[in-house]
């Protein structure tokens, strides 16, 4: 045992020796590298770390931080009423419009693939524009408006659904429902674009030798040659609608007001900017962002190791 | 008898086979086709008309903006609320050109960094071999995997220790390190071939002339792609957590201000929604072709 033991020690030393030997003739590596680098860990690692060191203290900025063990988390989860709130919009949103808007890129920028090449240009950027287009969604609080003037309201009374105009965006009962259908409007980002790419990359004699070995109809050929050779791209879009979805608070806080009636439009985020930048209780909101964060990356990774095995 | 049919039942297959592989595309139906494409121009004005909407609601002049039942297009369109806003805007005690200075600046010294130290890191990343770059990366992509909301309240702390609050460094420095663009940077700078670069070494030229004369006139696609996700980050950035000077406020900020200003105002603000959405869709549309070819390796590896 013992001699086994240094014989792990020794290897090790020698890994590490090659390794600094390496690293001593890739300087210009680390030159290169450096700005990056600095920047990353400064806004990125370091702010991650910092989080999960004040979510175990009580810290409002003026007074220097106390330490008070699990406290935060306990209160989060079995005192804190509107966070559980937030929790359920956050997942309910997450579950319905993660998926939705992530099949929905995926089959458009697969329907327009076979589209001729300025048709398909157009196609990109009309599905594509939703979600760059800043704070457009606004827009829909002019058609969900609560009056009778509101244009879904009018539209509804006008062939007798409903006879009396619905308070879409202050009702608690249609608020989420409305929060889901302008984020799957938005929904076709980055990952859209990644798959559109990738689907103009497949190689094309795949096609034909599918055809050959008796691949019949176009759900065939997308299930044994299209999506396996997709697979990268589907795991890019599938990190980048995955941070999206638990990430919601912009269309929220603008559609249904912060705060909006009895929390039902509440989310994770707008919990934590309520106690991060209005009660200044930095510790309580850097508990939420931990959770948040370990909720997403653990999401991300059990999705990737499902993605694995797609077409096989 | 039966034997001879079938050989010429299989030749005839056959034939018809290979009559389908010239066509384009082999396993498609005409009716098929048609249904999937009528359903993409359905879905296609789903998407487009609140854009619509909103262009000619910018548009509109007063009466037709109230008018009811209303009309998705403007009768009479004019550029009344837009002059309208140039007035509102040149009312107030910061000028309006300070709001776009303040906007243009950090957009474009937030991208025009974030392009070049992205690059450099990606340089490396992707051409050479040495202890620690791989962890670096996965540590990359672990972070595109969380959003920025998880490490606003720690950055603000870290930005305040470094006495940046109310400048404009608190919005363009942290812009520099945004994961996804070294993220596509690297993935597309793996495509190009090493021979590449041997040979301008062996011609005498240093790291940084290959990293400027080879590298990166040759991933110009790539720019533009990091240019257009940097861009539309900074344009729609409303700064209100770290800046609270006036001055130093940017344009979005500005003009949710007049959004926000009630009924009276709601023509001025849907020409504010088409002044905040124009730039992004402007910039998407004339890069459409390079950002897609910069796509097509975007793709994550595990």
């Amino acid at each position: 045992m013992k001699e086994y033991f240094k014989k792990y020690l020794t290897l090790r030393k020698h890994n590490f020796q090659v390794a600094v030997k390496k690293a001593k003739r890739s300087k210009m590596c680390y030159a290169f590298l450096a700005p990056y680098a600095i920047l990353f860990t400064l806004f990125y690692i370091l702010p991650v770390g910092t989080s999960i060191f004040f979510s175990f203290t009580y810290y409002n900025i003026l007074e220097s931080p106390r330490f008070i063990g699990l406290q935060n988390y306990i209160s989060l989860i079995l005192q804190d009423d509107i966070f559980l709130q937030g929790v359920k919009n956050t997942f309910m949103i997450a579950v319905i419009t993660g998926p939705l808007g992530y099949i929905a890129s995926f089959l458009f920028a697969w329907l327009i693939n076979e589209l001729p090449r300025w048709l398909r240009s157009i196609a990109v950027v009309v599905f594509y524009a939703p979600s760059i287009a800043g704070n457009v969604f606004v827009i829909f609080s002019i058609f969900f408006r609560g009056d009778a003037y509101g244009y879904v309201n009018a539209f509804l009374m006008n062939i007798g659904i409903i006879d009396a105009p619905i308070l879409w965006l202050i009702d608690p009962k249609y608020m989420l429902s409305i929060c889901m259908i302008v984020i799957l409007w938005m929904s076709l980002g980055t990952g859209f674009l990644s798959f559109v790419a990738g689907l103009q990359g497949v190689d094309k004699s795949q096609y034909e030798a599918g055809y050959m070995d008796g691949v019949r109809n176009r759900w065939q050929e997308l299930w044994f040659i299209t999506l396996p050779n997709m697979k990268p791209m589907l795991m890019f879009g599938a990190v980048m609608s995955i941070t999206q979805a638990f990430g919601v608070c912009d269309v929220t806080m603008a559609l249904c007001g912060y705060p909006s009636t009895d929390y039902a439009a509440r989310t994770v985020v707008t919990h934590l900017f309520d106690y991060g930048y209005s009660r200044f209780e930095m510790g309580y909101a850097s508990a939420i962002a931990t959770m948040l964060f370990l909720v997403m990356i653990l999401c991300n990774k059990a999705i990737q190791s499902i993605l694995r095995r797609v077409g096989t | 008898m039966s034997k001879k049919r079938k050989e010429e039942n299989g030749a005839m297959q056959a034939q018809h086979r290979a009559l389908k592989l010239k066509r384009r595309q082999p396993n498609r139906s005409r009716v098929g086709d048609f249904f999937i494409y009528f359903f993409l121009f359905l879905m296609a004005l789903v998407m487009v008309f609140p854009l619509v909407f909103a262009v000619n609601s910018a548009l509109k002049p007063l009466d037709e903006l109230f008018m009811f039942p209303p009309k998705i297009f403007a009768q009479n369109p004019t550029l009344d609320n837009f002059s309208d806003l140039f007035v509102t805007m040149g009312k107030s005690w910061v000028t309006f050109s300070r709001y776009i200075f303040n906007t243009v600046f950090i957009t474009a010294v937030g991208t025009a960094g974030h392009l070049i130290i992205s690059s450099m890191g990606a340089f490396v990343l992707s051409k050479y071999d040495f202890p620690g770059g791989q962890t670096f990366f996965k540590l990359v992509t672990v972070a595109l995997m969380f959003s920025g909301y998880v490490t606003a309240i720690p950055n603000y702390l870290i930005i305040n220790a470094l006495g940046w609050v109310d400048t404009y460094w608190a919005i363009i420095v942290p812009a520099f390190a945004a994961p996804i663009g070294l993220f596509l940077m690297k993935q597309f700078m793996e495509g190009l071939p090493m021979s590449l670069i041997e040979a301008a070494k062996i011609d005498g030229a240093n790291e940084w002339k290959v990293f400027m004369n080879i590298v990166m006139p040759n991933v110009k696609p790539a720019w533009l792609t990091l240019i257009i996700f940097s861009v539309q980050s900074l344009w729609n950035n409303r700064a209100a957590t770290f800046i609270y000077s006036e001055e130093k406020k940017t344009l979005v900020y500005a003009l949710q201000q007049i959004q926000s200003g009630g009924i009276a105002r709601t023509g001025q603000a849907a020409a504010v929604t088409v002044i905040v959405m124009v730039v992004p869709i402007a910039i998407f549309i004339f890069s459409e072709s390079q950002i897609l070819e910069t796509m097509a390796s975007s793709g994550l590896k595990d």
